[in-house]
């Protein structure tokens, strides 16, 4: 198990190190201009273009650049600006001039804002997806369950940034029925915090969970056909614990899979989710900064999200491994 | 076993006694070859499936019964219906998709029509099942010692400590070295005759007086199989229970069986001691499935199948479902084989030995054209 462990874990690092290059390359080696995007359009002055690219030694080597901003990760580093120094602490993943803030302080206070969206909406669509997916899995072609199919690929065959906005507009300001979605930290009002989230919980959990129910019906239609589950119910276990626990456990490995890299994604910002539903998280940022042409924010953002996915995929090789004992060996 | 010395015996007993009653109680299902009292009595079995194509008659008719300490085996090709049978016996069919009807009695208790929450408490506790492939019926994500604890605290209200004991006794009885370790790893860390073992063993924890075993040894190596038909013998002695041995292999039966019962297109058509139906077969498929064991003698001819497929079970033939594999169809007279489906008979007209056949003179075909073949 231990070595599993640190084979992946080395693996991982390796996909991150890989990512951090061709963000890097992407923004500063490709044939954009830092500096000019930094400095801006319009009244760009030839000196304020010029400091830039001193103070960001864009003029240095680009393998010293790279050196400086994956030290910079590490150990943090500072960054002049109109005369003025200010330090980026570690992890630094740069500076924002358009903010005037570093990009990791930017990056921190708008994550919890996805990561509250996103664990939500994580614990909806696991558990109504998987059990409505089991529920017509045992049931097959019974009138519920091709009524449940048919319904699934309806609702996933309308975009879904088409279902939130009609959601936003209908349910929570033309008809009140639903809370505005709108951002409070939990520290702050905890009844507030959720009431904001209730609606993009429900639109982005009923509208994902129609696929998860498709797949976990999939999964366990064919899991329920095993000779385990006939030897299960010959040993006299009610139907329950045949489903969901003999059945169920099998079922889930493909589950999980999708599971993780969905959440890993959505971690990397709900873009359509928190703008519709004006939450500032990771995806407002991003939005933003690609308007703002804002490179380093752009970079940052890019980073941490491939880091939330190479992470995610390494809790769900070990995911795998706790549900399956043969994937240790292999 | 002793028992079945005494069978021919009785036979001859019930000839003498004229045919009417030990015919009606032959048919009734109320006595076995054997003349001992059934644990397990079947009648007049039926499962049907309701399909797309219309009804799917699996099994027609049947009737068998299996003492304590006896072990019928079911002979037949695929799709005889003999397994489907003992997943009726078991109730394992899906309810919704299938009809069955007749009666099961399992200690004089009636199976068919039980709901399930109480099949439930039957099943595993006082008939179990040992499944053909041990690799895809071991569920792959739990360890051995942990299914056989849950096989045994299903139906007894026991820590798992002592689950965990009784599962450590019942893998060491089956011949599993080593049990302590064992019990802790996974299907996949078994090989294939201990995956096996590990199955018999969870199937017989609770002490079941009827075990269906449908092809025990059909995925295992040859030198492996004889090894868990002798475990199954041995457990029987000491278990004391009804065996029901699904097989094809007519090797396997001559090794296992006490009683024979040959099934085809979802009916018995011969039934009897192993004794009677391996050395007197009276029905022209039983001959054709003797016919079609390769032996060592025989070695350099070529092996003789029985020719054609089996018919559909959407919509059998009117006649003797064999008839039209048939190659003594032409010796009755008139359209008798294909017009008219015959009864399961006495062979010699009183005993317990019945077959499903209007060939009149089947036992000087057989002696005089199949047993000179068979050597």
């Amino acid at each position: 198990m231990l070595y599993f462990v640190a084979r992946r874990l080395v693996s991982a690092l390796s996909v991150v190190l890989a990512t951090l290059i061709a963000t890097f390359a992407l923004f500063f080696i490709a044939p954009t201009d830092p500096a000019a995007a930094i400095c801006g359009e319009r009244n760009c002055t030839q000196q304020r273009y010029e400091e830039i690219t001193k103070n960001l030694h864009l003029d240095r080597p680009k393998v010293e650049q790279f050196a400086d901003y994956t030290i910079g990760i590490f150990v943090g580093r500072d960054f002049t600006t109109s005369g003025v120094t200010q330090h980026c602490a570690a992890p630094c993943l740069g500076f924002s001039f358009k903010n005037d803030r570093p990009v990791t302080e930017l990056i921190g206070s708008r994550f919890p804002v996805t990561l509250s969206l996103v664990l939500g909406y994580a614990v909806l669509v696991l558990t109504i997806g998987v059990f409505v997916g089991s529920m017509a899995a045992k049931r097959r072609g019974s009138l519920g369950d091709r009524a449940l199919m048919t319904s699934t690929l309806v609702v996933s065959s309308v975009p879904y940034y088409i279902v939130a906005l009609m959601v936003a507009l209908y349910l929570t300001i033309v008809y009140p029925i639903l809370p505005r979605g709108e951002w409070t930290p939990p520290s702050e009002n905890f009844g507030k915090f959720i009431a904001g989230l209730l609606t993009p919980w429900l639109v982005l959990g009923v509208y994902n969970c129609t696929s998860y129910a498709r797949y976990s019906r999939g999964s366990m239609v064919e899991t329920l056909s095993e000779d385990y589950i006939r030897t299960a119910r010959a040993k006299g276990l009610s139907d329950r614990v045949v489903t969901y626990k003999h059945a169920l456990r099998s079922g889930l490995i493909p589950v999980v899979t999708i599971f993780g890299l969905d959440i890993a994604g959505s971690l990397g910002g709900a873009i359509f989710t928190e703008r519709i539903f004006d939450l500032p998280g990771l995806g407002q940022l991003v939005l933003d900064s690609l308007n703002n042409y804002d490179l380093p924010v752009i970079m940052g953002t890019v980073l941490v999200a491939s880091v939330i996915i190479v992470a995610m995929n390494f809790l769900v090789d070990i995911g795998y491994s706790l549900i399956d004992p043969r994937v240790r060996l292999s | 076993m002793a028992e079945s010395a005494a069978t021919p015996a009785d036979a001859t007993a019930d000839a003498q006694r004229g045919p009417s009653v030990a015919t009606r109680e032959r048919r009734q299902g109320s006595i076995n070859p054997s003349g001992e009292t059934p644990y397990l009595v079947v009648e007049d079995l039926a499962v049907k499936f309701p399909t797309a194509d219309g009804l799917v008659s699996a099994v027609n008719g049947l009737s068998y019964s299996v003492p304590l300490g006896r072990t019928l085996a079911i002979v037949g090709e695929s799709g005889s219906g003999k397994s489907v049978s003992s997943m009726a016996v078991m109730g394992l069919h899906d309810r919704k998709r299938t009809r069955i009807t007749g009666s099961i009695r399992l200690g004089g208790d009636e199976l068919v029509g039980l709901p399930e929450n109480e099949l439930m408490k039957i099943r595993g506790d006082a008939m179990s099942m040992v499944f053909q492939d041990p690799q895809s019926s071991l569920h792959p994500l739990y360890t051995i010692g942990n299914q056989l604890v849950e096989a045994y605290r299903v139906h007894h209200k026991v820590s798992k400590d002592v689950a965990k004991k009784r599962s450590l006794e019942m893998l060491d009885l089956v011949g599993i070295p080593n049990p302590a370790r064992r019990f802790s790893q996974y299907p996949h860390e078994f090989s294939g005759g201990m995956r096996q073992r590990a199955m018999i063993a969870m199937s017989l924890i609770n002490d079941p007086k009827l075990v269906i075993a449908d092809e025990p040894t059909t995925a295992l190596d040859v030198t492996v199989q004889a090894q868990i038909l002798d475990l199954l013998n041995n457990l029987q002695k000491e278990f004391g229970s009804a065996i029901v041995l699904i097989t094809h292999d007519l090797g396997v039966v001559a090794e296992m069986a006490d009683d024979v019962l040959v099934m085809y297109a979802g009916r018995c058509v011969e039934y009897g001691t192993a004794e009677d139906v391996l050395a007197n077969p009276r029905m022209p498929y039983t001959w054709g499935l003797l016919e079609s064991i390769p032996t060592v003698s025989a070695a350099n001819e070529r092996l003789r199948p029985i020719k054609g497929l089996p018919p559909s079970l959407l919509n059998l033939p009117q006649g003797c479902s064999f008839s039209a594999r048939c190659p003594y169809v032409d010796r009755v007279k008139g359209e008798l084989c294909t017009t008219q489906l015959p009864d399961l008979l006495p062979v010699d007209g009183a005993g317990a030995h019945t077959s499903r056949c209007h060939l009149h003179d089947k036992a000087s075909i057989y002696e005089t054209e199949i047993a000179p073949r068979l050597g």
